[in-house]
């Protein structure tokens, strides 16, 4: 019973960072490095509660959410891939104005910069029964979960058993070889970038409707805990759900010992330790997509 | 100068007009005047003498901040770990300027100085021995680093920190670098200190490293194009370690400027972001010392700027500014580029 609590406690911790995490595979699947994760969340999270505030409607704060993702990516990849600036500065800077941008808005909305009111969490689904389970219903009964374990694997079949998939992996690698075969780059890069956009502003999403409220920087780096679990999951959708839930029982963890003689901040430091070593090959080679990071640009081909 | 090196300088100078138009857009949307707003924030940062001590005092970290970063972007390496560099050395130099808090100023102030340069770059140099050694990118072991130190220092303060606070004990009063009001009564109320100096010394520096030496000459070459630099003779896993080292020692003093020169003691979080401005700070500053002087200037007086509207505008303002500049200072940048690679030379 109390190692099924654990589970249920890391799974609901994992959902955000791996909503975030597949949405990365994606678009650095097809070239793009997306920073801008961090960003977006918590962008979502906002649009989550202004949609929910205003409608009342759960469901009209994830559409909501989906929609911020989707713009908030959407500059990223006008200003990476049109522009072909730089991916790393892009994605700070896109984090620096969703820190600024979501607390100007709440103080126009809510008269404060650091929180918002009280919106209505998403409710409970009892699919297949599994609501009833022992310790792990709750977790279950949360739709965001469930859809987060389906978008997983669609996502992984997507990746790398289907044409657009195959396509997109070869722009990632070899993006003058695949504009040759007449594949339009720049399109799939959008796609890509927009994928990771939707499905981090879902996992804001997930965030704010699970503490029922935003409050100023709430995110709290899980972009980047997304993005190294992203690294250490080898650019794979369920190698990143597979860290995910290995950050989030470390997390669980950490907060079992809270208050324990145990110095929770070293628990507190693993997933980057982990990445650290992954990315330096001790703990198998974790490569990049060959052409991560350079932009496209048809006249220097 | 010719033409091509103008249209190339004027690149910040477009994004920063673009951005306050942008900026006019968001003023404008909650019912206030963007003419007087703007001017407003430019009567309080450069009009006052107390506006231009706290626009200094601002200024100050992001010096060494974009100094650190154009470090190492000279040499190809783009160092996003100057926060937690910065938070390990203020740590460390605390401690010992504590510890060490007999000994007279004329040794524990270069000792102190030293332990926060020698902290920086040791925190700095990881992700350049990992980059050199086995191939990782600085890009994400310098972010990784960043976490970890925070999660570091917090685990070690449970032991040094002042009971129920975050902070750690007073530094010795000969480690304390004075404030500019001493000597310019003008600037009286604002913390701006002796670090200013250190910075305006650090950014000579760097230009005569970068300029002047043959280290400087091998890191640039290998950041304009490494495989040439390889071939004609520099180390390159070497000359990165070294750019990076570089890089965390500047970085690592940008923590003095709070420590040293304004509240005598670290704290957790006080930082408030100036490493990653810093990287803001050295693209508008395009890599050069004196660029990285005004451009901190520029960040310096947006900071205080903010806070001097808070009352018609929320200061939140500022943070959307620096995040449009950063924006389009890079989608510029390509664009004037592109221009000028069509211009005849």
């Amino acid at each position: 019973m109390e190692l099924l609590l654990f589970v249920a406690a890391s799974l609901r911790i994992g959902v955000p960072y791996t909503l975030a995490a597949l949405g990365s595979t994606f678009s650095e699947r097809s070239g793009v490095v997306n920073i801008a994760l961090e960003g977006i969340m918590l962008n979502g999270a906002l649009a989550y509660v202004l949609g929910a505030h205003w409608t009342g409607n759960p469901w009209a704060g994830v559409a909501a959410a989906l929609a911020a993702g989707v713009l908030t990516g959407l500059v990223h990849a006008i200003v990476t891939v049109r522009f072909r600036a730089d991916q790393i500065t892009s994605g700070l800077g896109i984090n620096l104005l969703a820190a600024g941008l979501t607390k100007f808005v709440l103080t126009q909305v809510f008269h404060s910069s650091s929180n918002s009111g009280r919106v209505v969490g998403l409710p409970e689904w009892d699919l297949f029964g599994l609501a009833h389970l022992p310790a792990l219903g709750p977790v279950l009964a949360a739709p965001l979960v469930l859809l987060t374990v389906a978008l997983v694997l669609l996502g992984q079949a997507l990746l790398f058993r289907s044409v657009f998939g195959l396509r997109l992996r070869s722009i990632g690698e070899r993006p003058e070889a695949a504009a040759t075969l007449g594949l339009p780059v720049t399109a799939y890069r959008y796609a890509g970038v927009l994928i990771s956009g939707a499905l981090a502003g879902l996992a804001g999403a997930w965030l704010a409707s699970e503490q029922h409220s935003f409050t100023d920087g709430m995110t709290n780096g899980r972009g980047y805990i997304a993005i190294a679990a992203m690294i250490v999951g080898k650019w794979s959708p369920l190698g990143a759900a597979a860290a995910c839930l290995l950050f989030g029982a470390a997390e669980a963890l950490q907060i079992t010992l809270q208050g324990s003689a145990f110095p929770t901040e070293l628990l507190q430091m693993l997933p980057y330790l982990v990445t650290m070593l992954a990315l330096a090959g001790f703990i198998g080679r974790a490569v990049p997509p060959r052409a991560l990071g350079t932009p496209y640009d048809p006249e220097n081909a | 100068m010719k033409p091509r090196t103008l249209l190339l300088a004027s690149a910040p100078l477009i994004a920063v007009a673009l951005a306050l138009l942008a900026g006019a857009g968001f003023i404008l949307a909650i019912g206030e005047d963007p003419p007087a707003i703007y001017a407003l924030m430019l009567h309080e940062t450069f009009g006052t003498g107390y506006g231009i001590g706290q626009t200094l005092f601002k200024a100050t970290p992001l010096v060494f901040c974009g100094l650190a970063v154009a470090v190492g972007f000279r040499a190809g390496l783009f160092n996003i770990g100057v926060e937690g560099q910065l938070t390990v050395a203020a740590f460390a130099a605390a401690l010992a300027a504590a510890a060490l808090g007999h000994l007279p100023a004329f040794a524990l102030l270069p000792v102190t100085l030293l332990v926060a340069m020698l902290a920086g770059s040791a925190w700095g140099a990881v992700p350049g021995v990992l980059k050199a050694r086995f191939g990782a990118h600085e890009v994400i072991n310098t972010m990784m680093l960043n976490f970890i130190a925070f999660a570091l220092v917090s685990y070690l303060g449970r032991r040094v920190f002042q009971p129920a606070t975050v902070r750690t004990a007073e530094i010795g009063a000969g480690a304390t670098l004075p404030r500019l009001e001493t000597w310019w009564p003008a600037l009286h109320g604002s913390p701006a200190n002796l670090s200013l100096l250190l910075g305006l010394l650090a950014a000579a520096a760097v230009g005569v490293l970068l300029f002047r030496t043959r280290l400087g000459y091998e890191l640039r070459a290998l950041g304009l194009n490494a495989p040439a630099a390889e071939y004609g003779g520099v180390p390159i896993g070497t000359t990165q370690v070294k750019a990076m080292a570089i890089s965390g020692a500047l970085g690592g003093l940008a923590g003095m400027n709070f420590v040293l020169g304004y509240k005598h003691f670290f704290e957790l979080g006080f930082s408030s972001g100036a490493g990653f401005l810093g990287i803001a700070v050295a693209l508008l500053g395009r890599n050069h010392p004196v660029g990285v002087l005004l451009a901190a200037l520029f960040f310096g007086a947006l900071s205080h700027g903010g806070l001097a509207i808070n009352q018609r505008v929320p200061k939140e303002l500022v943070d959307v500014l620096q995040a449009i500049v950063i924006l389009l200072a890079i989608c510029v940048q390509q664009v004037v580029e592109r221009l000028a690679r069509r211009m005849p030379s």
